[in-house]
């Protein structure tokens, strides 16, 4: 590990009991969802971690004990380096406090990783689906939702894929 | 409002001030389909007479799954979706997926390979560059640099086409290396292009940059500071326009990046005239870099000789009992990766654009994430466009240089 | 001997109704500007120098779908697309016709999913498909061509 992420990496270590791991020269702290935003804040003022660059969402289901964990990579411009914190959350409509009063550039974030997983984000002005329309159902990007495949036509099953197909009017 | 005007708010009602609910101002929907917005953009417009007062972007119509998608398929079926994301940056997506793919397996890249990478990346750095200038400018009312963009970009095309056979969605670059070796006539086929592009760049130029119509419209319009670009995250020639010479291929170097002798343009505007010149600029350094790769290309094998994750050549299956061996297993089930997470970047046209993989030790990945640059900085037009009019709004957008495939993925 | 041989040298040139029509709707068909995704920078390539478009009496491409014949739906059709799609196909006057452009417009492309349907005639009647991801400029103009060929056979009785 550089030596540039030193104070920060032993800082989180001690105050909120972060778990380190690190793999091909990159450095993950683990915390937990108590002390996400003051684990953000303390990166952002006191080690100079300025920039999120993005908010993203990783689904282990079957495994319910964490279900989720929640990444952010935080980027110093100053040391040129990247920190990603890892949240665990369990169950199956998990809430977090929001990160937008850190970064205020993670709102769109949140809103895809509410939209796509189903985990809330309390204190967010905006929580609402962005890339999927406003009224679809369900979160497609959970490991327990059907990719909705469709059946490839072959001469064998031609015309009871053709009865399933919508056609327009006219 | 009427019953009709707030239902199609569709909940955006929490976004707009009180002067738009009493009927002061004017809510109007810029659609999804509209000549100007560059792809199927929607924005909802909050109008005092001609002036923007807020601008709320609404994304999603280009929606395609990618990610879920990627997680049915092996390593190597999986790249052909990466092409489709930014389908004006197709060899760059390749790039960072398998960047990303050759760090968690801990794989060689040789160097001929590598330079050829840098190669093709810079040329289609020049190409979507190119198809920006032809599109703003079109917006701004230049219509003939269009035409001339679009003759320039026909050669690119013919470019990618002799390495790989097709013209955009090339995945030529491959986990360990290429696809195959360049043909004979690439290395005569590009110095001819870098040749004439130069004073073809100077025509663009004499069309616009001293236009006092094209100043009167770029000038001042869409500022944005530093504090702000880092405060959202913004980077690419957004950040470079406004003052901070950051770029990942002299930060963070990849691919050999760091032999090569470029400077990063920036301007210290904040507007669009400052990003416009940035661009220009960035296609004369591209030249530069693809000059001296051509020079400094060695020769050797363009693909890592680490068979447990590398197909082995065609003439090496006909000969030996393990290539058989190898090919078939890679084809029919696939490599195994550590289990691991990585994150790889790589500096796009528009921005920083990064790949997230997450494996559990199967051959397909479990989790494919991609930090598009156009996402994350299309969260600022609400900035910029607070106090403009209707027609700077178009010059915006087309300056922000968004992809919507790279939004909504 | 008919009225062709007596007032050839006059200049008058006799054809049916039927020809003559159809010969007017193909000469200068305009499009609507639908690019989507890939296939739509396919399309600003056919329609610029190299490939000319113009020659078909294509070259503007209007974004308004009061005054366009051919929609030429180029790209991906997401779920949250699909009702605008279909609204702007309401609104173009009839005639009119449609042109699915590319794979991914005409049976779902390489995107078997839940977020794109699956061809692009699940709400709009299609008259041309053209393969490709993203076809090739000239693949795009002979699909123009073979549009024109069918409303050439088309009959009065099945005019709209």
């Amino acid at each position: 590990m550089h030596e540039s992420y030193q104070p920060a990496v032993s800082a989180l270590q001690r105050r909120f009991g972060a778990e380190l791991r690190e793999f091909r020269d990159e450095i993950t702290l683990l915390v937990e969802p108590d002390h996400w935003i003051d684990a953000a804040t303390a990166l952002r003022d006191e080690f100079g971690f300025n920039s999120l660059e993005g908010i993203t969402a990783v689904d282990y289901w079957p495994q319910q004990t964490p279900r989720f964990h929640i990444i952010a990579h935080i980027y110093s411009f100053s040391i040129h380096k990247t920190i990603i914190l890892r949240v665990p959350l369990n169950g199956n409509s998990p809430t977090l406090p929001t990160l937008e009063t850190v970064f205020p550039n993670a709102n769109w974030h949140e809103r895809e990783v509410w939209d796509m997983f189903g985990i809330r984000f309390e204190g967010h002005g905006d929580l609402r689906r962005i890339l999927m329309p406003q009224d679809w159902q369900g979160h497609p990007q959970r490991k327990d939702y059907p990719l909705g495949y469709e059946e490839v036509q072959f001469t064998f099953n031609f015309d009871k894929i053709s009865l399933k197909k919508p056609a327009p009017r006219e | 409002m009427t019953e009709q005007q707030l239902f199609e708010m569709g909940g955006m009602e929490h976004l707009f001030s009180e002067r738009a609910m009493r009927g002061e101002t004017m809510v109007l929907n810029m659609g999804p389909q509209h000549p100007s917005t560059h792809g199927v953009l929607r924005l909802v417009l909050e109008l005092d007479g001609e002036i923007v007062q807020n601008c709320v972007p609404d994304i999603g119509f280009l929606h395609t799954g990618v990610e879920k998608n990627m997680e049915g398929k092996t390593y190597q079926k999986a790249e052909v979706m990466t092409d489709r994301l930014d389908y004006m940056n197709t060899i760059g997506n390749n790039l960072v997926y398998c960047m990303a793919v050759e760090k968690l397996c801990d794989l060689d890249v040789p160097p001929r390979a590598q330079g050829i990478r840098v190669i093709l990346a810079e040329l289609q750095r020049i190409a979507s560059h190119l198809l920006w200038l032809g599109t703003s400018a079109l917006d701004l009312a230049a219509m003939s640099v269009f035409l001339y963009a679009m003759r320039e970009r026909e050669m690119i095309m013919d470019i990618f086409e002799l390495v790989s056979g097709q013209r955009m969605m090339t995945t030529y670059i491959r986990p360990g290396g290429l696809w195959r070796d360049v043909p004979v006539e690439f290395e005569q086929t590009v110095r001819e292009f870098i040749r004439i592009l130069p004073k073809r760049i100077d025509e663009y130029e004499s069309l616009l940059t001293k236009n006092p119509l094209f100043i009167e419209r770029t000038i001042g319009i869409g500022k944005i500071s530093v504090e702000d670009c880092i405060r959202w995250g913004v980077t690419g020639p957004v950040l470079r326009g406004s003052g901070m010479g950051f770029d990942l291929r002299k930060v963070h170097p990849y691919m050999g990046y760091e032999q090569y002798d470029f400077n990063i343009p920036t301007e210290t505007g904040g507007d669009i005239n400052a990003r416009y010149k940035v661009r220009v600029q960035e296609m004369r350094e591209s030249i530069r870099i693809v000059e001296q790769a051509l020079d400094k290309l060695p020769l050797g094998p363009v693909r890592s000789n680490n068979r447990k994750y590398v197909p082995p050549p065609r003439s090496e299956i006909g000969t030996s009992m393990e290539a058989l061996i190898h090919h078939f297993k890679l084809w029919t089930e696939g490599f195994t990766p550590p289990v691991g997470s990585v994150y790889a970047v790589t500096e796009s046209p528009r921005g920083e654009l990064g790949c997230f993989l997450e494996s559990d030790g199967s051959p397909k990945p479990y989790r494919v994430h991609f930090k598009t640059p156009s996402f994350t900085n299309l969260q600022i037009m609400p900035l910029l466009s607070k106090g403009h009019f209707v027609a700077d709004l178009v010059g915006i957008i087309g300056s922000i240089d968004i992809v919507l495939g790279d939004t909504d993925r | 001997m008919g009225v062709e041989q007596k007032a050839g040298n006059l200049g008058i040139v006799t054809t049916t109704l039927e020809q003559a029509v159809n010969w007017s709707r193909t000469n200068s068909m305009w499009p609507m500007l639908f690019g989507l995704a890939c296939c739509a920078i396919e399309m600003m390539a056919a329609q610029s120098a190299s490939y000319d478009l113009s020659r078909f009496g294509m070259e503007l491409m209007r974004p308004s779908p009061r005054q366009s014949d051919l929609m030429i739906v180029a790209g991906r059709v997401s779920r949250k697309m699909a009702p605008v799609l279909r609204n702007l196909y309401d609104q173009m006057p009839d005639p009119k016709w449609v042109i699915a452009m590319g794979d991914c417009a005409a049976c779902g492309g390489v995107f078997n999913n839940y977020a794109i349907m699956q061809g692009v005639d699940e709400v709009v009647p299609v008259d041309v498909y053209i393969a490709g991801c993203p076809p090739r400029p000239e693949g795009l103009i002979h699909g123009i061509i073979t549009l024109h060929e069918k409303v050439r056979k088309e009959k009065i009785h099945t005019w709209k």
